[in-house]
């Protein structure tokens, strides 16, 4: 009977978190999206991810390719920067660990550079990564 | 008396020493060793990012996220 009593808050908090987590992930794809530019980019292959956080030319980029990849760049930068500052980590580190998870979310068909240097393409399998990746 | 003797060993076992050393080094003419360039530093520099890598993961999940635009 006790236990009835005990289990029934946990219950509660459960679904009060379940319902949160289905919030926080609703909002961000309800977030700004990537330019029609940039997606197409990635899509074609002729971009993608590097080891170190940050986009990479698979293929020469046309000029137009090239101005848009050094200014998501710069901003990526920007952004590591503010959380490295935040987590007491260098931005070479934050960087390098959203390259981990950068990688890992490529969609097959998409573009990405394994630690020695190839571009690769992703497919169905796990993703060619850093040893140090989680 | 016993000192001449025991110098005299010890120039055999010298004697034999510098066969050995002979030997080796007329082996040690098939063997090749290159010098590595850069591994160990490498290694030390991956144990130290896994720990800050698995610290960070959270963040940078998060950081992802938020800011799909960029990424």
């Amino acid at each position: 009977m006790m236990r009835v009593k005990m289990w029934k808050p946990t219950g509660l908090a459960l679904a009060a978190i379940a319902a949160t987590a289905a919030v926080a992930l609703a909002v961000p794809s309800a977030m700004a999206q990537r330019d029609p530019a940039y997606a197409a980019a990635r899509a074609a292959g002729q971009i993608g991810e590097q080891p170190d956080g940050y986009l990479g030319f698979a293929s020469t980029p046309t000029p137009a390719i090239r101005a848009l990849v050094q200014d998501l760049n710069i901003k990526r930068k920007a952004a590591y920067t503010e959380r490295a500052q935040a987590t007491g980590s260098t931005v070479e580190q934050f960087a390098f660990t959203s390259g981990c998870n950068l990688i890992a979310n490529t969609k097959p068909g998409e573009k990405y550079q394994a630690p020695d240097g190839r571009w690769l393409t992703r497919d169905g399998s796990p993703p060619v990564r850093s040893a140090s990746c989680p | 008396m016993n000192t001449p003797k025991t110098g005299a060993r010890r120039r055999t076992i010298a004697g034999h020493g510098l066969a050995v050393l002979i030997g080796a080094t007329a082996l040690s003419g098939c063997v090749q060793i290159e010098t590595p360039d850069k591994p160990i530093e490498i290694n030390l520099n991956i144990n130290i990012r896994q720990e800050v890598v698995y610290r960070l993961d959270g963040d940078a999940k998060k950081l992802i996220e938020q800011n799909s635009e960029i990424f």
